[in-house]
C-alpha cells in the first residue's frame, strides 16, 4: 500500500511575521521558514504507517519553488522513501494546490494521502477536502487517530461536538490533527541518508493542470491594536455608554 | 551510553562568520588541489543566521579574500557608509558633535558597508553548501570528545528529548558522536566549549583575563523622510556615565527604511543595581536617536556578549586536535568595534593550516602551533597589535583620558609606542557589593520609544521546547540566594537582557529564585558577569533560542 505525503514550507511558527507597508501581503524576506507543524504531523503518520508494516512506500510532496526542497528533505530525514517537488509559484491556492496533487497521486496509485489539517499561513483548511472531491474518493479530516485495516482505515477525527469516528473505504484521503502524534526529530545520520534519496522535480506546466487564480487579495493588514477597556461604575453610566459611545443600543 | 558517531575530516563548531569562513576555505583548497576532504559544520540555531547578532558596520577586507568575487554572487552588502559621525552625550539632551579630526583613526568608515550579520552569515552558509560543506542547523555540540591521550577527537551533539528531569522522553534521540582529525571551535564570544577548552589546557597561562561587554539591539522601520541610508552615528556619555559604566550606542540606517539602534555597555561596570536593558531603553529617549525613531515601528530585538580583550586577552589558540577560531578565542578589533572580518580571517587562516596539515599528515589529534606563525605573520594580527591599548586604556583612564589616549595612540603614532598596557581584572570580580552601591531608578517605558523585557523578548522570536532540562545550569543551587542575593541584590535579575532570572518572594516565605530558560537569548552574559561564576552556560535542546531576522 503506497501513502502519499503532502508538505508545504511555511514561515517558521515562532517567528512574528509582520505586514508589508504596501498591504500586499506578509514580509517573508529573510524570514525562517519550515514545514507546516500540521504537515510535520502528517509526514510522521505516514512513517508509522511504514513502520508498521501497513504501507511498503512513503512518498512526500511538495508544490512549490526550489526552496522547498529542505522541506522535503525533512520529510525524508524523518522516513520517507522518496520526494517530488512540483515547481511552479509559491502562492498558489488550494483549489490549484489540490488539482496538481490529484495528478500526483493519480501518478503514483497511491491508496491514502495524508496532508496536514491547513497551513500556518494561510489557514484556510480546504486542500485535503478539495483533494477528495476531486478524486472522488473518501476523506477523513482532523484525524486525530488512523488504523489501517484490510481495504479501509478507520479514523477519529476532532469535531465540534466532539469525536467522530468514521470507516473509510480506500482511497482516502486524511488530514492531520494536532494531536494524532507527536513528530519524532530528524537524527544527523538520518539527515545524512535522507540526502542520498531520490527527490524528483516536476515541472508543474507537465501535470496539465489550470493552476490560474480564482482569487485576488484586495488587501492585508494587521489586526486593529485593542483598544484600553473602560470602567463603569453603575449600571446607568453602563447604559448611557453603550448608547452614546458605542453606539449598540 | 553506546553513541552511533559519524566521521569528518574536520568539524567546526558554529555557523557564524568564523566558523563558515574555515569551512568554505578549506573546501576551496580541497576542490583548487582535488583533493578528498569532509567538512561539516554544527550550528544550534535553527538555521545559520538565527543567532547571529551584531551591529554591524562590515569591513570587506577578509570578504574579498574568500569571494573576490562577492559583489557580482550578490552577497548581501547593500549599504555602503555615507556618513559617519560621532557625538558626545552631555546630557538626556545635549549632544557635541566630535570633529572628524578628533576621531581616532580606527573609527573612519570609509569603504565599508552596513550590513544585517545574520543575513551575510545565511550568504555564506548557502556558499559553503555550494561548496561541499555538509552543514547541520539544529545541533548544538555539547561536549569535546577526548581520545586516550587527552587529544580532542572531535564533540558529540546535545541529546534530543529529555524532559525536565532529565528522563528520556518518547521521541528521545541520543546525541552523535562527530570525530574529527581537527576540530575548530567558532561558537563566538564565551562559547561554553571553549570555554572549557581554555581551562583544560591551560589556554590562557600567559594572557590577561578576557574582557566583555553586552551588546543590545533593535530594527525599527521608520518613516520614509526620517531615513538616511548610510548614515552611521556612534555616541558615547549619556546615559552611561550617569552609572559610571563604559560603552557607547550606534545607529546605523540600512535599506528598506531599517535602522538599527544599540548599545555596547562595558560587562567590567562596577554597580549590581545598574541594568543593561534599561541604559539602552533611556537611550533612545535622547534627541539624537528620538528624531530619527519617532513614529517608527520597532521591529526586532536582540542581544549578544561580545569580547573585547583583544590582543592581550587572547589565549593560545591551538591544542592537540583542536583550533579556536573568531570570537571564541577574541579576535574582535575593539577599537574599530568590528569583528566580523577579524573573525572571517582567523577562520580562514585557520583553514590553510589546517589543509596543508592534513595533505602532508592525515593524522587525528595533531596540535597545530603552525597557526601562531601564520596568525603572527597576518595582517589581522596587525590589526589587533595596533589596536591593543584601546581597551586598557579606557578601562584606566576613563571615557574622555581613554578616548584621548586612543586619539594619540592611533592617529599619532599609529600603534606603535612601545608600550602594551595590561587589564588582568576580570569582569565578574568587579562588581561591587549592593551596600556600597547607590540604587538605581530606571524610568517606566514609555511604549513609543522604550519598552518593557517581555515584549522586547517578544520581538526576538525566542522559543524553547518547555519540557526539556533547565539549560542554565548552577553549580551551587544554594549560592544565589545564600550570596549573590544578600550581596549583590542577585544582579542576575538586571544584567540579563531577557528576565531569564528572577527573585521571587511571597509574604513571609523564603524568596525562591526562578529561572525562566524559555526567554534565553543566549548572550552568554550570565555565565560572564555572575560575581560567583555560579551559573554555567550549556545549550538548550537544538534549534532553540532566538530567531532572529535579519540580525
Amino acid at each position: 500500500m503506497k501513502v502519499v505525503v503532502a508538505v508545504k514550507r511555511v514561515a517558521d511558527a515562532n517567528v512574528k511575521v509582520r505586514v508589508k507597508s504596501d498591504g500586499t501581503g506578509v514580509e517573508l524576506g529573510n524570514v525562517k521558514m519550515a514545514i507546516n507543524p500540521f504537515c510535520e504531523i502528517a509526514v510522521e503518520a505516514a512513517v508509522r504507517l511504514k513502520e508498521s508494516g501497513k504501507a511498503s512506500e512513503v512518498v512526500a510532496v511538495s508544490v512549490g519553488t526550489d526552496a522547498s526542497q529542505e522541506q522535503l528533505r525533512t520529510a525524508l530525514a524523518m522516513g520517507a522513501d522518496r520526494a517530488i517537488l512540483v515547481k511552479g509559484a509559491d502562492t498558489l491556492e488550494p483549489l490549484a494546490v489540490a488539482k496538481v496533487l490529484k495528478a500526483i497521486v493519480q501518478r503514483e496509485a497511491a491508496d491514502i494521502v495524508v496532508l496536514g489539517k491547513q497551513s500556518i499561513d494561510g489557514d484556510n483548511n480546504q486542500t485535503g477536502q478539495m483533494l477528495s472531491a476531486l478524486l472522488d474518493c473518501a476523506q477523513g479530516a482532523f484525524a486525530s487517530s488512523i488504523e489501517v485495516g484490510d481495504g479501509n482505515v478507520t479514523v477519529t477525527r476532532e469535531v465540534d461536538g466532539g469525536l467522530e469516528t468514521l470507516q473509510l473505504t480506500l482511497p482516502a484521503v486524511l488530514t492531520a490533527d494536532l494531536r494524532l502524534n507527536e513528530p519524532r526529530y530528524a537524527s544527523l545520520p538520518n539527515i545524512m541518508k535522507a540526502k542520498k534519496k531520490p527527490l524528483d522535480v516536476v515541472a508543474i506546466e507537465e501535470l496539465g493542470v489550470d493552476v490560474s487564480p480564482r482569487l485576488t487579495v484586495l488587501k492585508v493588514v494587521e489586526p486593529a491594536e485593542r483598544q484600553a477597556g473602560k470602567r463603569v461604575s453603575s449600571v446607568k453610566e453602563l447604559v448611557e455608554k453603550l448608547r452614546n459611545e458605542a453606539g449598540v443600543i | 551510553m553506546q553513541r552511533e558517531s559519524m566521521e569528518f575530516d574536520v568539524v567546526v563548531v558554529g555557523g557564524g562568520p568564523a566558523g563558515l569562513s574555515a569551512a568554505i576555505k578549506l573546501r576551496q583548497l580541497a576542490v583548487q588541489n582535488g583533493v578528498e576532504l569532509s567538512v561539516c559544520v554544527l550550528e544550534k540555531g535553527a538555521e545559520v543566521g538565527a543567532h547571529i547578532m551584531s551591529g554591524a558596520i562590515f569591513e570587506p577586507r577578509a570578504l574579498d579574500e574568500l569571494f573576490p568575487d562577492w559583489a557580482g554572487m550578490k552577497a548581501p552588502l547593500h549599504t555602503p557608509v555615507e556618513s559617519d559621525e560621532i557625538y558626545y552625550l552631555n546630557s538626556a539632551r545635549g549632544a557635541v558633535r566630535v570633529p572628524d579630526l578628533f576621531v581616532p583613526a580606527t573609527m573612519h568608515n570609509q569603504g565599508n558597508y552596513i550590513v544585517s550579520l545574520g543575513n551575510l552569515c545565511r550568504w555564506l552558509g548557502e556558499q559553503a553548501e555550494r561548496l561541499g560543506v555538509e552543514v547541520f542547523p539544529g545541533f548544538p555540540a555539547a561536549d569535546v570528545l577526548y581520545d586516550e591521550q587527552g587529544r580532542v577527537k572531535g564533540v558529540v551533539t546535545a541529546d534530543m528529548g529529555l524532559d525536565k528531569q532529565g528522563k528520556p522522553k518518547d521521541g528521545f534521540v541520543p546525541g552523535i558522536e562527530l570525530h574529527a582529525k581537527q576540530t575548530l571551535f567558532a561558537e563566538g564570544c564565551r562559547g561554553h566549549l571553549g570555554k572549557s577548552l581554555i581551562q583544560r589546557f591551560n589556554l590562557d597561562a600567559e594572557v590577561d583575563a578576557q574582557h566583555y561587554g553586552l551588546g543590545i539591539k533593535e530594527i525599527w522601520e521608520v518613516p520614509e523622510f526620517q531615513h538616511r541610508p548610510g548614515l552611521v552615528v556612534h555616541s558615547t556619555g549619556w546615559p552611561l556615565k550617569e552609572a559610571k559604566a563604559q560603552g557607547g550606542a550606534f545607529m546605523y540606517h540600512l535599506e528598506d527604511r531599517q535602522v538599527v539602534v544599540g548599545q555596547v555597555l562595558d560587562l567590567n561596570y562596577a554597580n549590581p543595581y545598574l541594568s543593561p536593558f534599561d541604559e539602552f531603553q533611556q537611550l533612545k529617549h535622547h534627541p539624537l536617536f528620538a528624531e530619527y525613531l519617532s513614529g517608527g515601528k520597532r521591529i526586532s530585538y536582540g542581544a549578544r556578549a561580545i569580547a573585547k580583550g583583544g590582543l592581550q586577552s587572547l589565549p593560545r589558540m591551538h591544542f592537540p586536535g583542536g583550533l579556536l577560531i573568531g570570537c571564541d578565542a577574541g579576535t574582535l578589533n575593539f577599537a574599530k568595534i568590528k569583528g566580523s572580518h577579524t573573525a572571517m580571517k582567523s577562520g580562514m587562516l585557520a583553514a590553510e593550516v589546517v589543509f596543508e596539515s592534513l595533505r602532508d599528515n592525515p593524522e587525528p589529534g595533531l596540535d597545530l602551533a603552525n597557526y601562531a606563525n601564520q596568525f603572527r605573520q597576518s595582517w589581522l594580527y596587525e590589526e589587533l597589535y595596533q589596536q591593543r591599548n584601546f581597551g586598557p586604556a579606557m578601562h584606566r583612564f576613563g571615557n574622555l583620558v581613554g578616548a584621548a589616549y586612543a586619539w594619540l595612540d592611533l592617529n599619532l603614532f599609529k600603534g606603535r609606542l612601545p608600550w602594551t598596557l595590561s587589564d588582568p581584572a576580570p569582569d565578574h570580580d568587579r562588581l561591587l557589593p549592593a551596600r556600597q552601591a547607590a540604587r538605581i531608578e530606571y524610568p517606566k517605558p514609555d511604549g513609543v520609544l522604550s519598552f518593557d523585557k517581555l515584549s522586547s523578548v517578544f520581538l526576538s522570536n525566542t522559543n524553547h521546547e518547555e519540557d526539556q532540562p533547565c539549560h542554565l545550569t548552577l553549580l551551587s543551587s544554594v549560592v544565589p540566594l545564600a550570596v549573590n542575593l544578600p550581596i549583590y541584590a542577585e544582579p542576575a535579575q538586571r544584567y540579563c537582557p531577557a528576565g531569564v532570572y528572577e527573585v521571587l518572594q511571597e509574604k513571609g516565605a523564603e524568596p525562591v529564585l526562578q529561572i525562566n530558560a524559555q526567554n534565553c537569548l543566549h548572550c552568554k552574559t550570565c555565565d560572564i558577569k555572575d560575581p560567583s561564576q555560579n551559573i554555567l552556560w550549556r545549550p538548550p535542546e537544538g534549534g532553540g533560542g532566538p530567531s532572529y531576522t535579519s540580525m
